[in-house]
């Protein structure tokens, strides 16, 4: 049964591409069949994330209103063949999706695939709501600030209300995945930590993300983080992340400051 | 007589059977005056003047609206709204998202609202006919408006807006105060006055003489219950 999931914060900047890639990855690489949909119209991403921009053909907007079939739109990664990518149009705006068409893509993919990862634009207008109005389970993206926290609390209300799943008067499934949550300046009190997040937004964790260098490396080489650096810290928690998802119950692990433990660890190897 | 019509989402549909219906009896609005409930539209219907206007087109006489919601553009120029229907499962009137709110069983005489979730930022809950109580917290940027009381089990993040129709033996209680801005009877205090040492407590706010009070609802000190705002000059406003 294929499950349907939107990435999706209201503010922008948090890492909804990134996570999108990299959740979409370690699922695939779990050997899952996977696709990761780009709805950010106008101002796509994903596809430079995932390192395939050189060979988007055909888009979403393509397939929506008709102009090309799925299997043309679609992109097969060349490192996880189970996983594809559906990339958004640059040159289109959100005006261009109309309900129906999203409707029958989703459902075309549902087919298709065992999980459907939808990637929201930022905001909370068309694009983002047609990005979360068909899916069964919602990751909400938050960094540990405030401005963060609220437009996700918003966000929250509005998978609660507007979502096809919301107006059937059934319940969409949600998961907090808190990214760059830098253990030093959570300790020191520059950041919100995470049960004041977790207590604000009462909705369960799905995964810490550590604020990392790989991260941001692996976005502008273009490859998920799970498949640029595999065994970083970032990494290990969308490995853990996505097999949370996938319904396994691993504990979350609050990351520490623990340079001192690192450094004694590194030592004693090089020695 | 006015004829009532009452449209029902989707609207395109609704009107391909209006139609029909009209060619079947092109003469049946002929002259006739109609009064539109738009009860069972969605308050995200979008545009519902132009929607109007389509039906005027067609020749229909609107009178009047009824049920229209409060932030629909343009439809006042149908005539001052009549109060919406009061139907069963309306009892409130709530902009935008909110949670799925438990609708009183028809007829009886509800005068409290039980809200057991968390009210997100950007919601906002109206509830006229008296007391508000929320299991969960109030998000910041959202807001509970209670003709009479508002309990919160949780944080108060957001407004609270109590005692809306002049009920000024409103009160507010929470489990943890950090809200924006609170209000009894139009008598409003924001973050920004309300006593610091009380910011993250259990609190009850009240009104005195038109000025309102706060005190921690764990004191211990019961000598004098006249509450932590006694005697400072706390800086507040009066809307309506």
């Amino acid at each position: 049964m294929a499950k349907v999931l939107v990435v999706t914060s209201g503010k922008g900047g948090v890492g909804k591409t990134t996570s999108t890639a990299a959740l979409g990855a370690a699922l695939a690489q779990n050997g899952a069949n996977v696709v990761v949909v780009d709805f950010d119209v106008g101002l796509r991403n994903l596809d430079l994330v995932m390192g395939a921009e050189r060979r988007v053909v055909y888009d979403l907007i393509n397939v929506v209103q008709g102009d090309a079939k799925l299997a043309q739109a679609l992109i097969r990664d060349k490192r996880i063949d189970t996983l594809s990518l559906l990339p958004a149009s640059q040159t289109r705006d959100k005006d261009a999706l109309t309900p129906e068409g999203v409707a029958r893509v989703i459902d075309q993919l549902r087919e298709k695939f065992d999980w459907v990862i939808c990637d929201s634009p930022a905001g909370i207008e068309k694009g983002a709501m047609l990005a979360m109005h068909h899916a069964d389970t919602a990751v909400v993206v938050t960094n540990p600030e405030v401005s963060s926290v609220r437009d996700s609390d918003r966000i929250i209300g509005m998978l609660d209300s507007k979502t096809a799943k919301a107006e059937k008067g059934e319940r969409i499934e949600k998961h907090l995945l808190l990214t760059r949550y830098d253990p030093g300046r959570a300790a020191r009190g520059e950041m919100l930590n995470v049960e004041d997040v977790l207590e604000i937004l009462s909705i369960p964790l799905l995964g810490i993300i550590p604020e990392s260098e790989e991260v941001l490396r692996a976005s502008n080489v273009g490859s998920p983080v799970t498949l640029a650096s595999p065994t970083g810290a970032a990494a290990r928690a969308y490995f853990d992340a996505a097999r949370r998802l996938a319904g396994e119950n691993i504990e979350v692990v609050v990351p520490m400051e623990r340079k001192g433990f690192m450094s004694r660890l590194f030592g004693r190897r090089v020695a | 007589m006015a004829l009532v019509l009452a449209p029902e989402p989707p609207l395109p549909n609704w009107l391909a059977a209006l139609d029909a219906q009209v060619a079947r009896a092109p003469t049946f609005f002929d002259g006739r005056p109609v009064l539109m409930d738009l009860g069972a539209l969605p308050s995200s219907t979008p545009d519902v003047a132009a929607f109007l206007r389509t039906l005027e087109q067609r020749g229909i006489r609107i009178i009047g609206t009824e049920g229209a919601h409060p932030s629909w553009q343009g439809v006042e120029a149908w005539g001052r709204p009549f109060p919406a229907s009061s139907k069963p499962g309306r009892p409130i009137e709530v902009p935008d998202e909110t949670p799925k709110v438990p609708s009183p069983a028809p007829g009886s005489d509800v005068n409290s609202l039980v809200i057991d979730e968390p009210i997100r930022s950007g919601q906002s809950v109206v509830f006229e006919k008296g007391d508000v109580t929320v299991l969960g917290s109030i998000g910041s940027g959202a807001e509970v408006l209670a003709g009479g009381s508002i309990h919160v089990y949780g944080t108060i993040r957001g407004r609270a807006i109590a005692g809306l129709a002049g009920n000024s033996k409103a009160r507010i209680f929470c489990r943890k105060m950090q809200a924006e801005l609170v209000a009894i009877d139009g008598v409003y205090q924001t973050a920004d006055d309300m006593p610091a040492d009380l910011i993250g407590k259990a609190v009850q706010a009240w009104l005195e003489d038109d000025r309102m009070k706060m005190t921690a609802l764990d004191s211990t000190d019961t000598g004098d219950a006249n509450g932590q705002s006694f005697g400072r000059n706390i800086r507040q406003g009066r809307r309506r």
